[in-house]
């Protein structure tokens, strides 16, 4: 009988969340099988078993938390079976130091012991297989403490490069906690929050514009909108500018994409990422993914999710690495603008500022209208500012007629 | 039908929309966007749990007489009547 235990996603793992068994006592597995969801801090993981055999016992329940180590379940192993050993199974072997990475990974990782017992490798969902690692990207993995194998490489032949990296760190943010406590995780979330924006601001020129419009038809489409629905079905207005960004994009592809080994990639598809401030502070900002294809009740109701998995630390890992563009919205309590800092690999970030009632003049007349700042910070090693300002302009007229939104 | 305690109800929410304060502790006439730091999508949230445990709709125009926890109760009291 062997131990299926909570793995080690990395050297800053001290336990995880068993959040689903895909598996009963009696099932049989195979080797490569995803048998457990656990979540970590970085997000939801499949966990696999590399053992054939049936499972024997579960041995945590859902929702526990528990030490990187702690068996989860029994597995009685085919080899046993058929020794006709299984119940006096040899005494297990001891478990991996928590920070010895999974058995997968490269050769500079400290290599599992001859001994170490139920091996499992563990792969983030749709990246199997053994990682071929680039030295800039392995030296800030050892030293952040980053599991290689969670990793999904962008370089050539699915290299993990130093971006990836990086990237995975800016993934770390989020909490793990259902229940979140100020402070809980903060420290984490600030250093991953600070090594993204610090190689934003070292790596990409930012070019920065600023566009001021009038939003009185949105908000009156809005009140009339909402004023016909219950609660659960009204919209906020944060719907609106994502899916106003979102279809202004797909005119304007050089924003839409990922600056990689020097140079544009355009993304075929507009995932936005939307900024989400958590409760006590931090944010992460997951992707809405094919935004351009969802209605607006769709967008909202998957804002609505996103928000309220964020809060709860249940972001997918994908979510993380997908965006393709960002937005950050003050919302309603707030500053009238914001200038964002770029998430790399993308290449573009639009603020949303408050909207705030202001003297306006519409047709000669000068009247209070509800008005919004919108600003673009944007690569200049991509794009440049007449490109920007014809994007946010673009912006500003799908928001006058809310209702083809 | 049982008659939830609006009171009741109403802080049980927000406590589920800002876990880690303590609502027992919140100025009955404080900004309640300010006290617990909840946002439009909480408010939305809170206002739809109101909505499905209570059965009282809260339209748009009425969220301002929701901003604090008394306001809140009084109007949802109101309401029911």
């Amino acid at each position: 009988m062997v131990d299926f235990r909570m793995p080690s996603l990395g050297a800053d793992m001290e336990a995880g969340t068993l959040v689903e068994w895909l598996v009963k006592p009696g099932d049989r597995v195979k080797r490569g099988d995803i048998v457990a969801v656990v979540e970590t801090q970085k997000g939801a993981i499949e966990v696999e078993i590399f053992e054939n055999g049936v499972v024997e016992q579960i041995l945590v329940d859902l929702d526990k938390k528990v030490p990187v180590g702690t068996p989860l379940a029994k597995v009685r192993t085919d080899a046993e079976a058929k020794a006709g050993m299984a119940e006096a199974a040899a005494p297990l072997p001891a478990v991996p130091p928590p920070a010895a990475p999974p058995a997968v990974i490269l050769p500079t990782a400290a290599p599992p012991s001859p001994a170490a017992p139920a091996p499992l490798i563990v792969t983030p969902p749709g990246a199997p297989g053994r990682v071929r690692v680039s030295p800039a990207a392995r030296r800030l993995a050892e030293t952040r403490g980053v599991n290689l194998s969670a990793i999904k490489g962008s370089g050539p032949g699915g290299e993990v490069v130093l971006t990836d990296v990086e990237q995975s760190l800016v993934a770390v943010a989020v909490p793990t906690e259902r229940k979140r406590t100020v402070g809980l995780d903060l420290a984490a979330m600030r250093i991953a929050i600070a090594a993204a924006m610090a190689r934003s601001k070292r790596e990409i020129p930012h070019y920065y514009l600023v566009h001021q419009f009038a939003m009185t038809a949105a908000e009156k489409w809005l009140a009339r909108t909402n004023a016909k629905r219950t609660p659960d079905k009204r919209l906020l207005m944060s719907a609106l500018t994502v899916k106003a960004v979102a279809l202004a994009v797909r005119k304007f592809p050089i924003f839409n994409g990922f600056y990689r080994d020097g140079r544009f990639e355009p993304a075929a598809n507009v995932h936005v990422g939307v900024a989400i401030a958590l409760r006590g502070g931090g944010l992460v900002a997951p992707a809405i993914r094919d935004t351009t294809q969802l209605a607006l009740d769709d967008l909202m109701a998957r804002m609505r999710d996103l928000v309220q998995r964020a809060r709860a630390g249940r972001i997918r890992s994908s979510e993380f690495s997908d965006p393709t563009i960002t937005v950050s919205s003050m919302g309603e309590r707030g500053v009238e603008v914001l200038y964002g800092v770029i998430y790399p690999p993308q290449v573009a970030i639009l603020g949303i500022g408050q909207i705030v009632e202001r003297p306006w003049v519409v047709r000669g007349k000068i009247a209070p209208h509800p008005v919004v700042t919108v600003t673009l910070s944007a690569d200049h090693r991509v794009s440049d500012g007449h490109a920007g300002a014809l994007f946010l302009a673009e912006i500003d007229r799908l928001l006058q007629e809310p209702d083809k939104l | 039908m049982s008659n939830p305690d609006i009171e009741a109800v109403v802080k049980e929410e927000l406590g589920n929309i800002a876990p880690e304060a303590d609502i027992g502790t919140v100025d009955p006439s404080a900004d309640l966007r300010e006290a617990l730091d909840i946002d439009s999508m909480d408010f939305l949230n809170f206002v739809t749990a109101v909505h499905l445990r209570l059965g009282i709709n809260i339209p748009e125009k009425d969220y301002p007489k929701l901003i604090t926890l008394d306001g809140a109760i009084k109007y949802l009291k109101v309401k029911r009547r």
